[in-house]
């Protein structure tokens, strides 16, 4: 068996065992390619009361290429309003899947980190340049070279 | 005859010309910074001291000695062996300063980008500071490849219980960030195969920055991969040195080395041609733009990217409302114009008022009226940038496409004269005439072409008019030589042709040197104004 699908099954089995983050549950989870989850946020927030869709693809070297995530827009979920966030497609701009990636991070860790950047959410807004990237932007977010340029939601 | 390329043979030629005909030319590669002695005796002041201090490990005796004419800068090509010598004379030079191991020297070396400098200041005050920072470090109670039990790696989460013997092979940088090696393998198999990296290459761990070293990769990875990843190491000598630049042409891999600062670039143009014989521009790495300098060539670029089709299409395809000055596109045969959005009633022929038309519709006879001229005024005045854009623009194509056509005609020219060649008793060498204007026609095109830029961006001043009739005169020069090239070769008329050819390439030369020459001295003299700012 292949790193990838070894760790991922582990991953799986903490999953169903300890459960998802609180705030997240799986909702597909059948095979080693694709996975999906509703993702809420904890506590007081701008996004109180929503509820949104993740789903994670896994490239055949993961965890030494970071999985490919996004916000879904079928299934009757929405991508959340906000400024790292692309609203046609749900693709997300965020350093820890692009450039800052490390093997040591996982599902699990994602997750927070995806829960924390809503959470720390000032105001509901729309990425500058929503509109443009909506049309121009690849199937896939990690075929964008997104600049990280702010840290703080 | 058809190996153009081969450079003794080439300058054989040069000279029995330079004898026979007494036209003397400069040799090609004169031009270009490093030719032997360079026959002119004005404008050589050489600016040698403009380019800092030249310490570096390829021994520069050979370059920074020969006089310089004022817009050309030194520079020389390197292969990728000499690289490799040059890394090597550095990495050794600073191990027996530290009295270190070289491969340490060199993670040292990588760490400060090849600033030497930097390096043994640093090094000197605190040298454990440095190293752990580099990477460089040993402690032999935590070595770095380790056998384990009781170990569970964060990243595969196998533990040592899976493993043969109870026990892990694992790995810890300096850091002491430790996972299995199989997962360390594949990480880095992963980042030099697929990512092309080399010495970034960083731990595992999430946002640690240390650099695995080399000696470290070449414990872990595949020898073929090794090989790869020293390729790989090599390269960045280059990529992290400001004072060297990958020649861009395609399948070339020699790097050029140059040592004009990126602070110089509003000033300097420093255009180097590889021994390859790709000229391009050190600064930028387009295609070689004298006398343009990088900062009006990159705003030009983008212009000419996002603006020309569309100028070129309103230009042609639309008017100004002569009221409100809106961009109207007539889209039916109507000559009746009503303006969208102050609704003023005009005539698309005459511009004039559409009232004053009375019943002549769908023709319009009446171009002299006042009105209507008045109208076309208002027109031409709000076109004018427009204008002025593509006045620029279409001139800056040109030259790029005449120079084309240019080595297109000589390709067939080429052809005649090898078949007159074995027909007649002229030699090889006497027909080498049309090669040299050719080559020269290129080249002055190429300048031609981008003194249209920068004269897109010059404010209208005293000096914008000398520097146009400079170029009106190199543009007369180059159309005057382009123009011979076109006429039909006989076998009698060919040293007619020879002379005037060669004396029209000599004089073309000249132009451009002094257009060039001029144009190095008003950015020295900080004569040009803009009319942007960057």
């Amino acid at each position: 068996m292949r790193i990838a699908s070894k760790r991922l099954t582990k991953e799986l089995v903490e999953l169903r065992n300890q459960g998802p983050p609180e705030g997240t549950a799986i909702l597909l989870a059948d095979d080693l390619k694709e996975w999906r989850f509703s993702i809420s946020v904890l506590g007081e927030s701008l996004y109180k009361g929503q509820t949104f869709g993740l789903r994670f693809r896994f490239p055949d070297n993961y965890p030494m290429e970071s999985p490919e995530v996004i916000f879904m827009t079928t299934d009757g979920f929405k991508p959340p309003v906000h400024p790292h966030v692309y609203s046609s497609n749900g693709h997300i701009c965020l350093s820890i899947l692009g450039n800052e990636w490390s093997p040591v991070l996982n599902v699990s860790s994602i997750l927070l980190s995806i829960q924390s950047m809503l959470a720390s959410c000032k105001e509901l807004k729309h990425p500058p340049d929503d509109e443009r990237y909506g049309r121009h932007a690849p199937m896939s977010p990690k075929d964008s070279r997104f600049v990280y340029d702010d840290d703080s939601v | 005859m058809s190996d153009m390329s081969d450079e003794n043979f080439y300058d054989d030629i040069e000279d029995t010309m330079d004898e026979d005909s007494a036209y003397g030319y400069d040799d090609e590669r004169e031009e270009s910074g490093f030719g032997g002695n360079t026959d002119s005796d004005e404008e050589e002041e050489a600016i040698l001291d403009d380019y800092g201090d030249v310490d570096d490990a390829f021994g520069t005796n050979d370059i920074g000695k020969e006089r310089l004419k004022n817009w050309q800068v030194e520079f020389k090509s390197h292969s990728v062996e000499s690289i490799v010598q040059a890394q090597k004379k550095e990495i050794d030079h600073v191990a027996s300063m530290f009295m270190i191991k070289d491969t340490d020297a060199a993670i040292l070396l990588r760490h400060f980008g090849w600033n030497k400098e930097r390096l043994i200041e640093r090094y000197m005050d605190s040298p454990e500071k440095v190293n752990l920072e580099a990477g460089v470090h040993e402690d032999p109670s935590r070595p770095r490849l380790q056998k384990l039990a009781n170990f569970t790696c964060e990243i595969c989460y196998l533990s040592s219980e899976d493993s043969p013997g109870g026990k892990m092979e694992t790995l810890a940088l300096a850091c002491g960030h430790r996972y299995c090696k199989d997962c360390y393998q594949h990480y880095m198999e992963q980042k030099i195969q697929e990512e092309g990296e080399s010495r970034r290459v960083q731990c595992m761990k999430e946002k640690c920055n240390l650099v695995i070293d080399e000696k470290t990769v070449g414990m872990v990875v595949k020898p073929r991969i090794f090989e790869r990843y020293k390729t790989l190491l090599n390269r960045t000598y280059v990529d992290d040195s400001s004072t060297m630049r990958w020649c861009p042409a395609p399948n070339c891999e020699l790097a050029v080395e140059c040592h004009v600062s990126v602070k110089k670039l509003d000033k300097v143009v420093p255009s180097v041609r590889c021994d390859c014989g790709h000229p391009f521009c050190f600064g930028c790495g387009n295609a070689a733009h004298a006398p343009a300098v990088c900062p009006i060539v990159k705003l030009w670029l983008k212009k000419c990217e996002d603006d020309s089709e569309t100028a070129n299409w309103i230009s042609a395809n639309t008017k100004e409302c002569p009221k409100c000055n809106s961009t109207i596109e007539k889209n039916g045969g109507c000559n009746h114009m009503t303006c969208r959005k102050c609704k003023h009633e005009w005539c698309w022929i005459c511009s004039g008022p559409w009232s004053e038309h009375g019943n002549s519709w769908y023709n319009c006879n009446r171009f002299d009226e006042k009105s209507g001229s008045d109208a076309r005024d208002t027109q031409a005045k709000s076109r004018a940038s427009l204008e002025r854009y593509l006045h620029y623009f279409n001139r800056f194509a040109n030259h790029e496409q005449s120079a084309r056509l240019d080595r297109d005609l000589y390709g067939r020219t080429e052809k005649k004269m090898e078949e007159m060649q074995l027909t007649s008793e002229l030699t090889w060498i006497e027909v080498q005439f049309l090669k040299k204007a050719v080559d020269t026609l290129t080249e002055c095109r190429m300048t031609l072409k981008w003194t249209y830029c920068m004269a897109y961006y010059l404010a209208k001043d005293n000096m914008t008019e000398l520097f146009e009739d400079n170029q009106r005169d190199l543009e007369k020069a180059v159309e005057d030589l382009s123009e011979q090239l076109e006429k039909p070769i006989e076998r009698d008329s060919i040293p007619d042709l020879r002379q005037r050819v060669t004396d029209l390439t000599v004089y073309v030369q000249k132009r451009r040197e002094i257009m060039l020459s001029d144009t190095a001295t008003g950015f020295e003299e900080g004569r040009w104004r803009w009319n942007v700012t960057f």
